[in-house]
């Protein structure tokens, strides 16, 4: 390109119309991309006018508590699991392993969180469990991170949840305890190992397209709903990021240095050792990271199936529909989830500068280091152990006084907002929701079938089209086809949104550093916070709708969506803008002719992003209202008779999980496939 | 050393039949007609690659053994070859005798461990390690107590020039310093075979001279037997004792540089050494003509080994043609028109 445009003589005024792009050779590409945006076209209106016409028959809704068909024979499965228990071999493995389970928990309850009967307190106390955490930080993350962690264990007490974030912080660490011990080890072998690599991976694939709700019923029934349960739940959510991060990590140490140190002659174990996993450090602690959030925001979920912690607040006020009371459990849950990230991320960092800083004498220094530690930890468990003061967590009224202003704020806003928040609420769901879900929905269950079959073959080719069909013949048969439309469509419509702030935002952070700067980490924020977390203020501002749970969603999954993009269009090569620029191009012209298309994989990967949060967020919403799939999932771990309805809304949401990422998928294969061809 | 004196004494490494081919059923191509195509048939054949083939050299104790040639042509290949750091297709590689391409897995790690160290072209350093602990990193795994190799090692931080780095990381020094440290890592196990693959081709030109210095102060003293990789002619010029020039895998040529340089192979070596200002590498020898009755022998003596650069003043001085003396004798005679000749040709070769 330079060359053409420096040819070009300079009194004449560049031509606009010069900068087409891309250009002749993606003609082909470009022709039947756009036979195929009119055959999409075509699907779509066939879809509106067959299902106006035919709309209502054939929906296959069933009543609120009916169960038919597969459900009845699951309930029944469900109801012979626990029946079974004592003969059943491996229900008596999994609840051995349940009890083992809880009572660990339990003993580590007593440590730190509920009274140790007969003492009024648990043994370790407030004052011995606030000295541990600031040396165990002040250690591995350094002196500002464990300042930041005794202030986040103060305000758990003053808010008056202490026991309920100790207990969230025994399961999430608990699970992370071990997925690191079972993933790093996995992690290892996946890299140097092609087979278990080929194995593993497709299966970590599907694990993180399931939203973490399915996971709580089914595991439920094998370890019996309690907190051993809940860590389970956890573990096997919180897995795959270490393990998917730490194996890349190991398997992007530099080979010149594994070369170098193979010719000295080193055995398997010592290269493991003295150069994979210190060169992998980072990477494996930054796996943590990840899988820390993720086990964090698995277990306030949790709290579905009583797993102990913030989330039972949280869920019981929300139960109740009482905003004010989930604020208060609600904010210490972000205060973890700050915590955490901020000091696993700190301690990356921070391994490194002990390393470097004094790595001749570190080993002393932090031999002293442990033995002070070690003498004021026994001190304070002492002080714990034999005054109620050092035992006895600060309390406060804070905590109510909050709550109490919060709901008064709600009360004010809905007395003089709720005029306007509900007309914003009601005129979308009228305008706009109950239009798309009088097609989605409301047309006869075959035209809706075939018309998402179609769709997928149109975007995402052959497979998409065959991942599709096995779905689709899932749903049917699961019964629950009509619940799972009306989350479908939610889901969509709460995409299309986040797509619109992923385009907006994404685009206008691509080209400029100075909004990246800003707008960046509150998107990092937003992504380290659990779901729940979105419902709260959604569901103060907009009441118990399907709107506040679409909200909810697009808040929950635009953060990650807007960074996709921008970091697309960021990767744009400066020279082809500079080529564009130099030849007269528009500025408009070079957002939509050059980054846009140029980033267009990265708009399929945030879409494909998108609907995957964005179906985990519309599922929870079923406790605020948004009523279907994510509402018979929550029935059926309060209701025993519609155990076997509970477990097909699982199975029926993770099989929209599976549909929307294959087709997303495929889509941005082909597309991918395309550009290259051309 | 001389060439004369190399072929007398015992070789430290011989190399013999030496093939790796890259590709699926490597093995069954060598002996077959196949195994003479040239790569790119042999690729449409047979979807492998010949990276080595058929090579054979003997390497004497205390020599610079250079190997050549253009990118591709194998010379990576042929010296992961030699420790096994790529398995070798067929062919053995004897040091001292013993076959490392035979040898059990034990037996192959105590050579990499106690008698072959390597020096590569990325340095290959390990950055959360200070320049001591790299340096000791072969010690290190041999199970070496830290007094030990913390001294051993000071020692060779010393004698490759890096005292006072001990304690830097390698990301803290500059790249001729960063191969240093990779010099000394490969020196600190007293290896009786040290290879380099390019190890200054990362280098910018004033520091590669500086380096190249370095490894010539380095052999005057340890007498190390060297397998020097290079695709820069004059860097094997100025370390070889004799040059192997490779193309697509075969050896072209073997040779001392006057050799290679004064009767190069075929065109593909005559094109490689065109560059070379002769005068400057090659000797009398290569010059001189027998003596014809009516030469003057007034002119000055000298020796037969006399650089022609070297001799070119006081031969043009004189008014008589130059004597070639070897061994006390007489052997030929070179006048001013054949040394103005070498003299003059480079300078339309390099116009
Ligand atoms: N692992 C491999 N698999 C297949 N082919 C290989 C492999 N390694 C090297 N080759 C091929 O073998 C040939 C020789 O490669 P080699 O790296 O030995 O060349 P070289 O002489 O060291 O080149 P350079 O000067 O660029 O380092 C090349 O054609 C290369 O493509
Ligand atoms: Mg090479």
């Amino acid at each position: 390109m330079t060359a053409v445009v420096t040819r070009q003589p300079e009194t004449e005024p560049p031509e606009p119309q010069r900068t087409e792009w891309p250009r002749g050779s993606n003609l082909r590409a470009l022709m039947s991309g756009r036979r195929n945006s009119v055959l999409l076209l075509g699907v779509l209106v066939a879809w509106v006018i067959v299902g106006t016409i035919m709309h209502g028959t054939h929906t296959l809704e069933i009543g609120g508590a009916d169960q038919i068909g597969i459900q009845n024979w699951l309930g029944d499965r469900a109801n012979d699991i626990q029946l079974a228990s004592s003969q059943n071999f491996f229900i008596q493995v999994t609840h051995g392993i349940s009890d083992g389970l809880n009572s660990l928990i339990l003993w580590l309850q007593h440590l730190i969180s509920t009274p140790a009967f007969p003492r009024p307190y648990p043994h370790v106390g407030f004052l011995g469990v606030v000295v541990i955490a600031w040396l165990f930080t002040a250690i591995t993350a350094g002196w500002r991170m464990s300042i930041l962690t005794v202030a986040c264990f103060l305000a758990f007490a003053l808010l008056g949840f202490w026991e309920e974030s100790m207990d969230l912080l025994i399961v999430t660490l608990l699970a992370v305890a071990i997925s690191v011990i079972v993933g790093i080890p996995m992690a290892i072998l996946m890299a140097r190992n092609k087979t278990a690599r080929a194995i593993v991976t497709p299966v970590l694939d599907v694990m993180q397209t399931l939203p973490s709700f399915t996971y709580l019923l089914p595991l439920s029934l094998l370890f019996e709903i309690g907190p051993a349960a809940a860590v389970i739940c956890t573990v096997i959510y919180s897995l795959p990021p270490v393990m998917r991060i730490a194996s890349h990590g190991l398997l992007n140490v530099n080979p010149a240095t594994v070369e170098a140190t193979n010719s000295m002659g080193q055995t398997s174990w010592q290269r493991l050792r003295k150069v994979d996993l210190p060169m992998a450090k980072r990477t494996i602690i930054v796996g943590i990271n990840q899988t820390t959030m993720a086990a964090l925001s698995m277990a306030t979920i949790a709290a579905f199936i009583n797993g102990p912690g913030l989330g039972q607040p949280v869920v019981r006020a929300l139960n109740a529909l009482r905003v004010g009371d989930a604020f208060v459990p609600g904010l210490c849950i972000v205060l973890m989830a700050i915590m955490m990230d901020r000091v696993t991320t700190a301690a990356s960092q921070h391994s490194e500068n002990l390393a470097r800083g004094q790595a001749r004498n570190i080993a002393e220094l932090r031999g002293r280091l442990l033995i002070a530690g070690a003498v004021i930890t026994t001190v304070c468990v002492y002080l714990g152990a034999n005054y109620t003061w050092a035992a006895k967590p600060p309390s406060s009224s804070a905590g109510t006084w909050l709550a109490n202003r919060v709901q008064e704020v709600i009360d004010w806003i809905s007395k003089h907002w709720s005029g306007a928040t509900s007309t914003i609420s009601d005129k979308f769901t009228t305008i706009f929701l109950n239009k798309v879900e009088y097609v989605v929905a409301g047309s006869p269950w075959f035209v809706t079938g075939a018309a998402i079959l179609a769709i997928a073959f149109l975007l995402g080719g052959r497979r998409a089209f065959i991942a599709a069909l096995v779905c689709v013949a899932g749903l049917r048969w699961l019964g629950l086809w009509n619940g799972a439309m009306v989350t479908l469509t939610a889901t969509l419509v709460a995409t299309v949104f986040v797509m619109i702030l992923a385009v907006v935002f994404g685009v206008w952070m691509g080209r400029s550093p100075r909004a990246d700067q800003v707008i960046r980490p509150f998107l990092d924020a937003g992504q380290t916070l659990p779901p729940f977390v979105y419902l709260i203020p959604t569901l103060a501002l907009f009441g118990p709708t399907r709107f506040t749970a679409i909200v909810a969603a697009v808040a929950y999954a635009a953060p990650a969506a807007i960074k996709i993009v921008a970091d697309g269009i960021k990767a744009v090569s400066a020279t082809t803008v500079e080529a564009a620029e130099s030849a007269g191009a528009l500025r408009i012209q070079i957002i939509t002719k050059v980054q846009i298309p140029m980033a267009r994989s990265a708009f399929t990967v945030a879409a494909n992003q998108g609907l995957l949060y964005v179906l985990s967020m519309v599922v929870i919403g079923g406790l605020v209202g948004a009523g279907a799939l994510g509402y018979d999932v929550v029935a059926g771990f309060k209701q025993l008779p519609l155990q076997g309805r509970g477990l097909a809304a699982g199975f029926s949401i993770v099989l929209l999980g599976v549909m929307l990422d294959r087709i997303t998928t495929y889509t941005a294969q082909r597309g991918a496939k395309k550009a290259v061809e051309s | 050393m001389t060439s004369e004196a190399i072929a007398d004494s015992k070789p430290r490494l011989s190399v013999a039949g030496l093939w790796k081919v890259f590709g699926p059923k490597a093995a069954s191509i060598i002996g077959t007609p196949d195994a003479d195509l040239p790569r790119p048939e042999l690729l449409e054949r047979t979807g492998c690659v010949a990276a080595v083939k058929d090579v054979s050299f003997d390497v004497a104790p205390g020599e610079v053994f250079v190997v050549m040639g253009l990118s591709g042509s194998g010379k990576s290949t042929l010296v992961r070859c030699l420790t096994r750091l790529i398995e070798p297709t067929a062919g053995s590689v004897r040091l001292d005798g013993s076959d490392v391409a035979a040898m059990s897995t034990r037996e192959l790690m105590a050579v990499r461990r106690n008698e072959v160290a390597m020096v590569f072209q990325h340095f290959g350093l390990l950055p959360h390690r200070q320049v001591l602990d790299n340096v000791a990193f072969g010690l290190e795994i041999r199970g070496e107590g830290k007094e030990k190799r913390y001294k051993r090692s000071r020692e060779i931080i010393d004698l490759v020039g890096l005292k006072g780095y001990e304690n830097h990381y390698p990301d803290q020094l500059s790249g001729g310093m960063q191969q240093r440290v990779g010099l000394a890592r490969a020196l600190a196990v007293d290896p009786k075979v040290l290879l380099f693959d390019e190890p200054f081709s990362a280098l910018d030109p004033l520091i590669r001279r500086d380096m190249q210095n370095e490894v010539i102060r380095l052999q005057d003293d340890l007498k190390t037997t060297m397998v020097f990789i290079t695709h820069d002619l004059s860097e094997a010029l100025k370390l070889g004792d004799r040059i192997l020039i490779m193309r697509d895998g075969e050896v072209v040529q073997i040779g001392t540089p006057a050799e290679v340089i004064a009767a190069p192979a075929d065109d593909y070596v005559k094109d490689f050494v065109s560059e070379i200002p002769r005068s400057h590498v090659l000797t009398l020898k290569w010059v001189m003509r027998p003596q014809r009755p009516d030469d003057s022998l007034e002119g000055p003596e000298m020796d037969i080994n006399t650089i022609i650069r070297n001799a070119a003043q006081a031969a043009l001085a004189s008014a008589h043609p130059v004597k070639v003396i070897e061994n006390g004798q007489l052997v030929g005679i070179v006048d001013d028109e054949a040394i103005l000749r070498s003299v003059v040709a480079e300078e339309e070769v390099s116009a």
